[in-house]
C-alpha cells in the first residue's frame, strides 16, 4: 500500500474489479515500472523460485511448480502454464523491506565536532508483485514490529510507505503449508493495492484482479482487461477454497500461545534440541523474524566510523550474551526462544502470532524439522500429562 | 512516536572516578538535546568507531548541568566510555526505557537496594525522594559491594545519612572497614520496615535482585510493590532487534524497570 | 527496645514471657570480645542495638577477618544447640551494644519441659540459619566481581 503517512493503516476500501489476460500481466509490469517503481516478483533461478526485480512479465514463472516437503524444495514443470500456482520460495519480501545489512549512520571526526550522518540514500520504490496470501501477513505483522511501537525504524518505514503491493491469493499450496491453521490464507486479508487470482481453465489462462486502495485502482484502470464475469470469478474463489482443503500441514487445534506458554518444561525441547543444528536458516527464511545486530567500523583515518545493522538469529550463541557468557547457552534453550516467540510470546509484544504458516522454516530446515510437528508433541504432552502436573 | 535517528553528540563535561574501574561522566550537549530522562532509564552511549552500550542515568543533572552516567569498564566501549577524557565527544541517544515507577511510590516509605554498580540507575530515586521528602514516607537506602574500595558514589552515600535510614554492608571488609561485612539483604533485619507502606526498588546483579525480592516479600511487602531493574543484551534499544527479551518482554521497551510481580515467574525459567 | 522485629515476635505472648524470664539484659562498650572461637558455647544473644563483627583468625591477619556483621533485631550463636558446643568463630562489639543474653542451660532445660515452646524456638533458629547459609552461599558467587574476571 503506498502511503507517505502510517502503513498500520488498513487499505482504503476502494475495489475495482476486472479480469485480464497474460497480456495484462505483462501491462501491470509495464504500468508499475513507468510509474517509477521498482518492480520485484518471482522468478526462476537457481533451481528455485527466487524474488528478483523484473524487466518484463516474461520472467515470472510460468509453467513452474514446486514440491516442498521438510527438507526439501524441487522445481517441476507444470503443464498448465500458471505463473503463480507454486508455494513460498527462499526469500520472502523482508529482503527488500527490512534488508540483511544497512548503514543506519555514519560519524565524521570534524576539528573538534563529531558529526553524525542518518544514511542519506533515498529508499527504493518496489512494486511488489505475487505477494501471497500468508506473506502479505507477514509484512503487516512486520509493520507492527518495526513501525507499530514507540519508535520507529526509519529504513523499513522509507521502504515500506513507498511500496506498492500485488497481492496473489493461493490457488496451489505446497506440502509445508499451513495458512489455514494460522488464519492467513489462502484468500487475501487487507492491505494490498491490487490482488489477483490466477485461474487456468478450458476458458484459458487469465487473472480476476481487484484494487484494495486507489493507487491501486488507478492502475487497474490503465491495464487491458475486461469487465469481470462471473465464471472466472466463480472459477478464481473455487480454486482457492480448493486450496484451503489440501494445505500439507496443521497446526493442532490448541490456543497456541497457551501451549508455548504452558511448555516450557517439556521433554520435547530436548528431543528437538538433539536435531537442532542451530544453523539458523528457519530464522533467516522466516517472513517476520527480525532480528538485527550492529556492527561498528571505522576507516583507515579513525575519523570516519560508521554503524551498520545485519541480520541476526536468536540461534547465534552470542545472540544473548551478557557479560559472562550467553543468557541461552542450550540448544533446547533457543530452539524454544525461536519457537515459543514466533507462536506465543509475540502476542505479548506485539499483538498477534509471529508464524503466518508459510512452512518455510519446514523447507529450508536441513534437518527437516517441522514446526507443526513439534507443536503437536507439546500439545500431546500437555494432554498425557497427569492432572495433578497439568496446571 | 519517534522515528530513530542517529545519536547526538555530547560532550564530556567532567569525569569523577568512583573505583578502580569505575568513573561517572557528566555529559552536555555539544548541539541539539534529547528529551528530558527520568530515574530508571537509559541512553546508549557511542564510542567513537567502537560501539554502543546501554548506559542509565545516574544523576538527570551534574554540576554542569548535564546528564551522569556512571560507567564499569568491563568491555571493549564501556572500557573506551571509561577512559574519557574532559572534552571528549561521545554520541548519544535516548531516552529508553521504563524507569522507576515514582508515581507508584509516592506516599509510601521508599526503599532503594542496591548491589555494586547497580547503585548508579537508583541514584536519581535518591535526589528525587530527597527534593521532595513531602510526597514520600520515609527513605532508607540499602547498598551492598564486594569490597569498600568498589563503592560508588560512597561520599554522596554519608551525605544522605540523616535524611535517609543508610546501610552499607560489603562482602570483603579490608582494613580500615568498620561497616557491616555480609549481604545487602542480612540489613533488612536492621531497619524498621513497615510492609505495608513500603515501595522496595531493587538493582544490581540478577541473582542479587532475585535473592532481596524474595528476602522482601518474605517480610511481607507485596510483589507489585517490589520493582526490579534487569538486564539482558540490548543493540537497539527501540524494540527492533531482539535481543533483549525475556520470555514476552523486549525489556529495552517493557524494562529496564517491572514490578517483581511480573519478573519472578520469569526470572525462574532457566535459559529463558 | 528498639521496635524492630525479632526472631522471637514468632513465639506466643506465653512462650516469649517464658523465655525472656530466663533472659538478661546486657550492654556492651565498642570493642568487647564476647567469645572466641573454640570457647565454650554456652549462652546466645538477641542484639537489640549497636553491631558485632562475627571474625575468624588467621595467622598473620590482623585483624581477624570480619566475615558476617550483625545489627540490631538479629540472634548472635547458635553453637550452643549442639556438639560439640564450641564456638565456630569470634565475635566482637564494633559499636556500643545493648541485647537479651541467654544462657544455654537453662533455655534447654525450658525447651525440654515445653516441648511445644521448644519447638518453636528450634524452628525459629532452623529459619535464622537457614537465612545466613542462603546469604553466604550468594556470597560464594562473588556477583559483584569485574565481569571480565568471571569463568565464562
Amino acid at each position: 500500500m503506498h502511503t507517505d503517512t502510517d502503513v498500520n493503516t488498513p487499505a482504503p476500501a476502494a475495489s475495482e474489479e476486472k479480469v485480464m489476460g497474460k497480456d495484462g500481466m505483462a501491462a501491470l509490469v509495464g504500468a508499475l515500472t513507468g510509474r517509477g517503481y521498482t518492480v520485484v516478483g518471482p522468478t526462476v533461478r537457481d533451481g528455485a523460485i527466487v524474488l528478483a526485480e523484473l524487466e518484463s512479465a516474461d520472467q515470472l514463472p510460468y509453467g513452474w511448480g514446486v514440491e516442498l516437503q521438510a527438507g526439501q524444495y524441487r522445481l517441476r514443470r507444470r503443464p498448465d502454464g500458471a505463473a503463480f500456482a507454486n508455494a513460498a520460495g527462499p526469500q520472502s519480501w523482508k529482503t527488500f523491506l527490512h534488508p540483511s545489512r544497512v548503514r543506519q549512520w555514519s560519524a565524521d571526526r570534524v576539528g573538534e565536532e563529531t558529526v553524525f550522518t542518518a544514511d542519506p540514500s533515498p529508499p527504493p520504490r518496489y512494486a511488489f508483485l505475487g505477494v501471497r496470501s500468508c506473506d502479505l501477513r507477514a509484512v503487516a505483522i512486520q509493520d507492527r514490529v518495526l513501525t507499530g511501537g514507540p519508535h520507529r525504524d526509519p529504513v523499513y518505514q522509507g521502504r515500506r510507505s513507498g511500496a506498492f503491493l500485488v497481492a496473489v491469493e493461493c490457488t496451489e499450496p505446497g506440502g509445508t503449508c499451513f495458512c489455514v491453521s494460522m488464519g492467513t490464507g489462502p484468500a487475501a486479508g487487507p492491505g494490498y493495492d491490487l490482488v489477483l487470482t490466477e485461474v487456468v481453465d478450458d476458458d484459458g489462462h487469465r487473472f480476476w484482479i481487484r484494487s484494495g486502495s486507489r493507487e491501486g485502482a488507478e492502475v487497474l484502470a490503465e491495464l487491458p482487461a475486461h469487465p469481470a464475469d462471473s465464471a472466472t470469478r466463480e472459477a478464481a474463489r473455487a480454486g482457492v477454497t480448493a486450496a484451503a482443503e489440501r494445505m500439507g500441514r496443521t497446526m493442532p487445534e490448541a490456543d497456541l500461545r497457551e501451549l508455548m506458554a504452558g511448555t516450557l518444561d517439556a521433554p520435547r525441547w530436548d528431543d528437538v534440541a538433539g536435531r537442532c543444528l542451530t544453523c539458523g536458516n528457519c530464522t533467516m527464511v522466516c517472513p517476520t523474524c527480525f532480528c538485527t545486530t550492529t556492527e561498528d567500523v571505522t576507516d583507515l583515518t579513525g575519523d570516519h566510523a560508521e554503524r551498520w545493522r545485519l541480520w541476526d538469529s536468536c540461534f547465534d550463541l552470542d545472540f544473548s550474551h551478557l557479560h559472562g557468557g550467553p543468557v541461552r547457552a542450550s540448544t533446547r534453550s533457543r530452539y524454544r526462544q525461536w519457537m515459543t516467540h514466533k507462536l506465543g510470546t509475540w502476542y505479548d509484544q506485539f499483538g498477534s502470532s509471529g508464524c503466518v504458516g508459510c512452512g518455510r522454516c519446514i523447507v529450508w530446515c536441513p534437518v527437516a524439522i517441522d514446526i507443526t510437528e513439534e507443536a503437536a508433541a507439546l500439545h500431546d504432552w500437555t494432554r498425557s500429562r497427569p492432572p495433578e502436573d497439568a496446571s | 512516536m519517534s522515528t530513530v535517528t542517529p545519536p547526538l553528540p555530547y560532550r564530556v563535561a567532567a569525569t569523577e572516578p568512583e573505583t578502580a574501574d569505575t568513573r561517572s561522566v557528566e555529559l552536555v550537549p555539544a548541539g541539539r538535546e534529547l528529551p528530558p530522562f527520568s530515574p530508571g532509564q537509559f541512553a546508549m552511549v557511542y564510542a567513537f568507531g567502537v560501539g554502543e552500550v546501554p548506559v542509565s542515568v545516574s544523576a538527570l543533572r551534574g554540576r554542569h548541568g548535564g546528564l551522569v552516567h556512571t560507567v564499569r569498564a568491563v568491555g571493549a566501549t564501556s572500557t573506551a566510555l571509561y577512559r574519557l577524557r574532559e572534552g571528549d565527544t561521545v554520541g548519544l541517544r535516548g531516552p529508553y526505557g521504563t524507569g522507576w515507577d515514582l508515581d507508584a511510590v509516592a506516599g509510601h516509605d521508599v526503599l532503594v537496594i542496591a548491589g555494586g554498580i547497580g547503585l548508579a540507575p537508583l541514584r536519581p530515586v535518591v535526589h528525587t525522594v530527597l527534593d521532595r521528602p513531602a510526597a514520600y514516607g520515609r527513605l532508607g537506602v540499602l547498598v551492598g559491594a564486594r569490597t569498600p574500595d568498589d563503592l560508588i558514589h560512597r561520599k554522596e552515600i554519608d551525605d544522605w545519612r540523616g535524611p535517609a535510614a543508610v546501610g552499607v554492608t560489603v562482602d570483603r571488609p579490608g582494613p580500615g572497614w568498620h561497616g557491616a561485612v555480609g549481604v545487602v539483604t542480612a540489613l533488612l533485619d536492621r531497619i524498621d520496615l513497615r510492609p505495608d507502606r513500603t515501595c522496595a526498588l531493587v538493582c544490581g546483579p540478577e541473582v542479587m535482585i532475585r535473592h532481596t525480592a524474595r528476602a522482601l516479600t518474605g517480610r511481607g511487602v507485596p510483589a507489585h510493590r517490589v520493582q526490579v531493574s534487569l538486564e539482558r543484551n540490548m543493540r537497539c534499544a527501540t524494540g527492533h532487534c531482539g535481543h533483549c527479551q525475556l520470555g514476552p518482554l523486549l525489556l529495552c521497551r517493557d524494562g529496564p524497570v517491572i514490578g517483581y510481580d511480573r519478573a519472578e515467574p520469569l526470572l525462574t525459567v532457566r535459559e529463558l | 527496645m528498639t521496635g524492630l522485629p525479632t526472631p522471637l515476635d514468632l513465639l506466643s505472648a506465653a512462650q516469649s514471657e517464658r523465655l525472656l524470664a530466663i533472659g538478661l539484659d546486657v550492654s556492651f562498650p565498642a570493642g568487647t570480645r564476647l567469645f572466641d572461637e573454640g570457647g565454650k558455647a554456652d549462652r546466645f544473644w538477641l542484639l537489640r542495638a549497636g553491631e558485632v563483627d562475627l571474625d575468624i583468625h588467621v595467622p598473620g591477619r590482623h585483624p581477624a577477618p570480619v566475615v558476617e556483621t550483625l545489627g540490631p533485631g538479629q540472634m548472635l550463636g547458635w553453637s550452643w544447640i549442639a556438639p560439640p558446643y564450641r564456638w565456630n568463630l569470634g565475635a566482637r562489639t564494633t559499636t556500643a551494644a545493648r541485647a537479651t543474653e541467654f544462657p544455654a542451660g537453662p533455655v534447654l532445660d525450658l525447651c525440654a519441659a515445653d516441648p511445644a515452646l521448644g519447638y518453636a524456638l528450634m524452628r525459629r533458629f532452623t529459619e535464622v540459619v537457614a537465612e545466613r547459609l542462603q546469604a553466604t552461599r550468594i556470597r560464594l558467587l562473588d556477583l559483584y566481581a569485574p565481569y571480565g574476571s568471571r569463568p565464562a
